[in-house]
């Protein structure tokens, strides 16, 4: 399935300044997995040991995917997968 | 204007260096950053003495907050009383209890003018000209009112379900105010994605390093009016989780500058409402970090965030310092309210019935002695959630002009009875 990921601007840098970076997957892990292929560098910025990072949120079409299945949610043609920053609010 | 003893920005999970710059997050593993400062220079500079001839408002520690120039906007914050709490204590059974009351902070009656009067003040040093912030509501009132008087252009984003009066109240300053159909997380979501795209200060997003130390402010005045000492013991309601690691902070810096003579050794407990309890939850459960709670259900609708950022770090300081946490009913929140109202007059807010419902919990419990020294964070006003006991108090009784009228209520009437 074709997804689009949405990079935040910090990460741009590593993402040769795409704002969506177009990948093929069947669930937001391969998602992310396919986007760390394309940039190598998002890698270590997004997991640790294969785990996410504890403040990095992932959305798909503005739900939390921890309310989902986590790394395991599935996606559909043309889901926007949104890499968020979790340190905010209060 | 004193010199700035500012280092730098400091990710507080793998300790990298940035230069001051209204980003929040590390850019190597997304770690929350927060302000570092020359201590070593501010020992024997900022003194009791000096701390004691200023205007008592929270600027009179100025040298701890992270500035480089004079504060700007909100000149007049801080300074609240410390109420000896007598007729409090013995509803609750203890023998030495304080309330810091921010609920009458100025100018909008809660603790949050403390965190907006760093952020907007740090905003106009960035040259930022628009600002704004996602709100459960008193922050709401803060960035409106303080962005008004520094003439800022504010956009504040609400979930769509917030009280009137906190609505209302936010509007009255020209603020943009945009209402979401979501949780406060999902307009956190939203903001952070907002803030990115246009970049403007979102002062508890991309200015929220220095936002979070206005909270400090809290602790230092609470050190203070103790006589520069420290409490054993401080209870303080959580929403996002900021607030307990700001007064703990506080008070480490006070020791390390040198204005304690004794090391802080302040057990911390965290106060949230059972319809939104992740970081209580965190530490009665064991958990290292909160779960988020996907849709908050309670009358607190100002500690209604389900996934707090300083979870992790609350939940941790809590368990470290020897504290606890526990979460109350909305009834309970309502006989805190009422409770803390009706012994000590002070009208605070849902969360300060929180605050007080769960501090008595704890008592029962045995988790805090009763001979102790205790000081509860009480940080807005209950004029702002007066709903929330309209059913509980009912209406006054209604009279005519003739005094036989008054004697039959008279006789009807009982007593009002305590707790």
């Amino acid at each position: 399935m074709p997804v689009k990921v949405q990079i935040p601007t910090p990460l741009r840098p590593h993402s040769e300044n795409l704002a969506i970076v177009e990948v093929q997957a069947n669930t937001v892990g391969e998602a992310l997995a396919s986007l760390c292929k394309l940039h190598p560098a998002m890698e270590q910025r997004l997991f640790d040991n294969g785990q996410l990072r504890r403040f990095v949120n992932i959305f798909i079409n503005d739900e939390d995917i921890r309310y989902l299945d986590n790394l395991a949610t599935p996606v559909k043609d043309g889901d926007d997968v949104a890499i968020i920053p979790a340190v905010a609010g209060g | 204007m004193s010199p700035s003893f500012v280092k730098g920005m400091k990710c507080r999970l793998c300790g990298k260096l940035y230069p001051v710059s209204p980003v929040n997050f590390c850019q190597d593993d997304f770690g929350p950053l927060e302000i570092d400062y020359d201590y070593e220079s501010l020992k024997g500079v900022l003194t009791k003495e000096k701390i004691e001839a200023r205007q008592f408002n929270m600027w009179r520690y100025q040298e701890l907050l992270p500035l480089d120039n004079e504060p700007t906007v909100g000149l007049y914050v801080g300074g609240t009383p410390l109420i000896r709490a007598d007729r409090l204590a013995k509803a609750i059974g203890v023998k030495n209890l304080w309330v810091k009351n921010d609920a009458v902070n100025f100018p909008t009656l809660s603790f949050k003018d403390r965190v907006v009067a760093v952020a907007l003040s740090k905003a106009k040093e960035f040259g930022l000209q628009t600002v704004g912030c996602a709100s459960t509501g008193n922050l709401a009132n803060s960035v409106a009112a303080n962005a008004a008087t520094a003439g800022l252009k504010s956009f504040i984003f609400i979930p769509s379900d917030l009280e009137k009066a906190k609505v209302l109240s936010t509007s009255v300053y020209g603020a943009t105010v945009i209402k979401v159909r979501g949780t406060y997380d999902e307009v956190n979501r939203l903001c952070t994605q907002v803030a990115f795209k246009f970049g403007w200060g979102f002062v508890n997003i991309n200015l929220r390093p220095f936002y979070a130390e206005g909270s400090k402010s809290m602790g230092y005045e609470i050190a203070e009016q103790l006589g520069w000492r420290t409490p054993q013991h401080v209870v303080s309601p959580m929403a996002g989780g900021a607030l307990v690691g700001k007064v703990s902070k506080a008070f480490q810096e006070f020791y390390k500058i040198g204005l304690l003579s004794q090391e802080p050794s302040t057990k911390f407990y965290g106060a949230q409402a059972a319809g939104c309890n992740p970081i209580s939850g965190a530490v009665k459960n064991g958990l290292e970090s909160h779960r988020p709670v996907r849709k908050p259900n309670t009358i607190c609708k100002s500690l209604a965030i389900g996934d707090p950022a300083d979870g992790f770090f609350a939940a941790k300081l809590i368990r470290d310092s020897g504290g606890w946490a526990e979460d109350v009913s909305d009834d309970e929140i309502r006989d805190g309210m009422l409770l803390l109202a009706q012994t000590e007059g002070v009208f605070a807010e849902t969360a300060g019935g929180v605050t007080v419902a769960v501090a008595k919990k704890l008592v029962q419990q045995g988790r805090i002695p009763i001979n102790e020294e205790i000081v509860l964070c009480i940080t807005g006003n209950g004029l702002k959630t007066p709903d929330a006991l309209t059913e509980r108090l009912g209406e006054p009784a209604t009279i005519g002009t003739s005094l036989d009228e008054f004697i039959s209520v008279m006789e009807n009437t009982r007593e009002p009875v305590l707790v």
